[in-house]
């Protein structure tokens, strides 16, 4: 059985990731500048069309390519002694310590506590009416999947067919689709945990929403 | 009370100007604020006598400082006249000038552009007892006096559009179109049908309506403004601008900056781009100034409304006696009619007759033709001058009896020859044994040189190394002489590989291997290896960017854009063959000025088309870069895209064939008109196209634009342009399309 209480304690004693910074080719490495401990941030804007802090350039060829940050974090362990030296493809340069969002942290967690049943294909999906009455009575908690039970109908091009549930039993967590709505092929429909995981479950992400302090 | 009223009034005038004069100390203004608050201050001291003295004491002394004031105002006041919230508005004409209308284009918030307003308009004529209601078609932007909803007269294509349908309902019932300019450019949006893609078909359009146009500008923003504005007659407010750009617009690209430029920059600026009536009127690019009461018309100067009927009755009346002609005594009556005269005491129908109808786009066409002329700098010879005048006369007399006259009776004969042949053939095949040889005559069945079909048949010759033919330029770029590598921009999504910069710019043309991007090439390139530039006949070079508006500094940028380029303007004309057919081209070059299109350019486009449409050969305009029109020729630059757009709309028509070809950035102006309006418009892959830049687009509604948002691809998805080509395939897709594309007089058809 999965403890998710563990879990948490874990990520409370490293409330963060480390990133480490790679060369993706061989080249001369030259460092901006940065010291252990500054704060870098990520590609940002609508469609991510900033690039995220610079790091160092890397040039090969003269052809000089800036390394910049993916992640938002502070620096750490920078390896400067490859500073001005040719170095090969896939040394680290530095590491980055990304701390860990609310959201990301409830998204580890439900990831490895719940099994998310994935939309096969693009199209519209509906829950089957018994289901969806079922659930419009007694919330998404009354229902049970189980291997095989046909719960989807999915609605292409005026073409309805039903999906079965395929994975483990248990009752649903949560429902990531609005019914009518396209969803792409790979995107979560539902997320299924054990029965008696779910209420230890719900803690967890009401004592992360309220407990968890972010680093910038 | 009446002397609350006035007084209240008389705060309202000070408000007014002060909003006027801006952050300026001025004097006057200064007294008539003091002399203000002291009446208030004592005004509960006087006698009803004395309020009445005094208030009519101050009131003299607004009118005399106003008129003071009137005389000191600079181009950026006007500017902020014409802005102002009180300033007389479209719907304001439209209840005191016309004699009654309808809306048609939708009413107030509830039209698919609040800020375009289209009305059908009466105007009452006397003929002795008869009163005669005249219609027009009255289209114009309305700011709206502060009304958010109607953007502030900035127009969206779709209301540009629905402009458009309503000229050419105009059109069909044959009523003139009076339009009026308020507007402080186009909503630069790119949804379908595109701000620029859409000035561009107005343009086009109204080159050709059959009907009297008459523009009335008060505030003319650019190419928002040309999208209603080419007109038989163009009258100005005298308080009004009529601009290349924006004073503040201008300052930001004149002070390099991304933020506000300081006050006296654009203060500057606006001075510069000689924005006024009376600049615009020098430059003969308005007919006429109606006098505005001063510090500008608001919607209770009756006496101006007045005027301004009798000004465009009078221009309107003119239009029509200049294409149809009136009888000798309203003629001569209209020659002597002085300002006191009411142009309404002399009857015009304005329903034109279809000879008339003909002469009046012609003379549209003559008018825009001579406009901005003395603008650039024809280095020309007297002789070389005489000489192109007389070629060009023998070209036409040649184009008359080749292709008029004499193609005419080929084409019968040809026709009555190729009728046999395919009698003889079909008697040869159905017939067989002794008349089966006729079925051979002419060669293989195929039809194919046997150097070609070695060619396609023989699967390598090794012995010559690798056996390819299209790879091999003429021109390669010195971009290739560096010993270096580049990384392609998609190197994220598409995992390209660098590429080592000998074979980029070399062998592979530019184009990643990978992915297919296309890095930007010289346009020496172009016209070396896709025109083959070494072999034309360029013509017209000697003319030559000039400083029309003595734009302070730009006499120096210039110069050295002409030394760094070894141009005379951004525009190389030439005669060339693609393959075996004889073409004219026009190229935008982009490192002279960015490409700008100024009168020297617009000249220089027209000049080709013109000489495309006599030697009857296609026209092929390649704009390897445009930033647009160049701001520092001011409306000099901004009359050039109806210009040129009327001389591709006469050649079109002529039956000739205009296929445009865009490259790298190509924005704003020249897209908006002559580009935009032809109907093969192809791009060479990854480049960009639109009416305004992310930046611009940004600054004027707010909103962030993706990155892919002006990509050829977008362009395309929208509608915009017909196709997008590879670069290394060009030349071979423009004999393509030169072949099966165009109008009918191309005389290899």
């Amino acid at each position: 059985m999965l403890n998710v209480k563990e879990m948490l304690e874990e990520l409370k004693a490293s409330p963060y990731e480390e990133i480490e910074i790679n060369t993706p080719h061989t080249g001369v490495i030259e460092f901006v500048g940065l010291n252990t401990g500054d704060r870098v941030v990520g590609p940002s804007g609508k469609w991510n069309e900033k690039p995220g802090t610079l790091l160092a350039n890397l040039t090969r060829e003269k052809n000089k390519k800036p390394i910049c940050a993916t992640q938002k974090g502070v620096v750490t362990n920078i390896a400067t002694e490859h500073e001005g030296k040719f170095v090969e493809a896939g040394v680290r340069l530095l590491t980055i310590r990304h701390f860990l969002s609310k959201e990301e942290v409830i998204a580890r967690i439900l990831k490895k506590a719940l099994y998310l049943f994935c939309a096969p294909e693009r199209a519209k999906y509906y829950f089957v009416p018994e289901i969806d009455a079922k659930i419009k009575a007694g919330g998404e908690q009354s229902v049970k999947p189980r291997d095989g039970m046909e719960m989807f109908i999915v609605s292409r091009m005026k073409r309805e067919t039903p999906l079965a549930y395929a994975g483990p039993e248990g009752i649903i967590y949560a429902v990531y689709f609005q019914q009518g709505d396209n969803v792409d092929g790979g995107q979560p429909l539902i997320g299924v945990c054990q029965e008696s995981q779910l209420s230890l479950i719900q803690d967890v992400v009401n004592r992360v929403q309220g407990e968890w302090e972010e680093q910038d | 009370m009446d002397i609350d009223k006035r007084t209240q009034q008389l705060a309202a005038r000070l408000s007014y100007i002060r909003d006027i004069f801006g952050p300026r100390e001025n004097a006057s203004v200064a007294l008539l604020k003091h002399r203000l608050e002291e009446f208030l201050t004592s005004a509960p001291d006087y006698g009803m006598r004395e309020l009445q003295q005094q208030v009519e004491r101050l009131e003299e002394l607004f009118s005399l400082l106003e008129g003071k004031l009137e005389g000191e105002l600079t181009p950026m006041d006007r500017v902020r006249i014409v802005r102002h919230p009180q300033r007389v508005s479209l719907k304001d004409i439209l209840e005191n000038v016309y004699d009654n209308y309808t809306e048609i284009g939708g009413q107030d918030e509830w039209s698919i552009d609040p800020g375009m307003i289209i009305a059908r308009a009466t105007i009452a004529r006397r003929m002795g007892k008869k009163t005669v209601h005249q219609p027009v078609m009255v289209i114009g932007q309305e700011k709206g006096h502060g009304q958010e909803f109607r953007n502030g007269g900035s127009i969206k294509p779709w209301g540009n559009a629905n402009a458009l349908y309503y000229m050419r309902v105009a059109e069909t019932e044959n009523i003139p179109i009076h339009t009026y300019v308020f507007t402080p450019g186009a909503f630069p949006v790119e949804d379908y049908p595109g701000a620029a893609q859409q000035i561009a078909k107005n343009l086009y359009v109204m080159a050709g309506l059959k009907v009297p146009v008459v523009a009335v500008f008060s505030e003319g923003g650019s190419g928002g403004a040309e999208a209603i504005a080419l007109s038989d007659k163009r009258l100005m407010l005298s308080h009004g601008y009529y601009s290349v750009i924006s004073p503040e617009g201008a300052a930001a690209i004149e002070g390099g900056l991304k933020g506000k430029a300081t006050p006296e920059l654009i203060e500057r600026c606006a001075q510069q781009l000689c924005i006024t009536a009376e600049d615009n009127l020098r430059l003969g690019l308005i007919d006429r100034i109606i006098q505005e009461p001063p510090l500008g018309a608001r919607p209770d100067n009756y006496e101006f409304f007045r005027q301004l009927r009798r000004e465009v009755i009078r221009a309107t009346d003119e239009v029509v006696h200049a294409a149809q002609g009136l009888g000798p005594l309203r003629a001569l009556a209209m020659r002597r009619e002085g300002k006191d005269v009411d142009p309404q005491d002399i009857f015009v129908r304005w329903s034109l007759g279809p000879s008339a109808r003909n002469a009046l786009v012609e003379l549209r066409f003559n008018k825009f033709r001579a406009m901005s002329k003395g603008a650039l700098r024809d280095n020309r010879t007297l002789g070389t001058r005489l000489g192109t005048g007389l070629v060009r006369a023998l070209w036409q007399v040649h184009s008359l009896l080749r292709h008029d006259f004499l193609a005419k009776y080929q084409r019968r004969l040809s026709g009555l020859l190729e009728q046999w042949e395919a009698e003889l053939r079909a008697l040869g095949h159905g017939l067989g044994g002794p008349f089966g040889w006729l079925s051979r005559v002419g060669g293989s069945r195929l039809g194919v040189p046997p150097e070609a079909l070695e060619r396609l048949t023989s699967l390598s010759c090794p012995e010559e190394g690798a056996c390819r033919t299209e790879d091999m330029w003429v021109y390669v770029s010195p971009k290739s002489k560096d010993d270096r590598t580049l990384t392609c921009p998609n190197t994220a999504s598409h995992g390209c590989q660098d590429l080592w910069a000998p074979d980029l710019f070399g062998e592979f043309a530019g184009v990643c291997s990978h992915c297919g991007h296309h890095f930007p090439m010289e346009f020496q390139w172009y016209l070396y290896n896709v025109f083959g530039f070494a072999q034309a006949y360029e013509f017209n070079s000697e003319l030559e960017s000039g400083n029309p508006l003595h734009y302070e500094g730009f006499d120096l940028k210039l110069a050295e854009a002409k030394r760094a380029t070894g141009l005379y303007s951004s525009c190389i004309t030439f005669e060339t063959r693609i393959e075996d057919l004889s073409t004219v081209v026009a190229a935008l070059v982009s490192p002279f000025r960015g490409g700008t299109v100024g009168a020297a350019e617009g000249e220089k486009l027209i000049r080709a088309i013109e000489r495309a449409r006599i030697k009857r050969m296609p026209f092929l305009m390649y704009s390897h870069g445009t930033a647009g029109i160049r701001i520092q020729e001011g409306t000099c630059g901004v009359i050039q895209m109806p210009r040129v757009t009327m001389a591709v709309r006469r050649y079109i028509e002529a039956g000739g064939l205009y296929l445009v070809l865009y490259d790298t950035n190509s924005y704003a102006g020249p897209v908006a008109s002559f580009l935009g309006c032809s109907p093969y418009q192809f791009a060479v892959r990854s480049s960009n196209i639109g009416f305004a830049g992310p930046g611009v687009i940004r600054e004027t509604t707010g909103v962030e634009v993706p990155p892919n948002y002006h990509r050829a691809f977008s362009a395309l998805s929208r509608g915009h342009i017909q196709g997008i080509w590879d670069r290394r395939d060009l030349k071979k897709n423009l004999h393509q399309a030169l072949l099966t594309m165009g109008g009918s007089n191309l005389y290899y058809r």
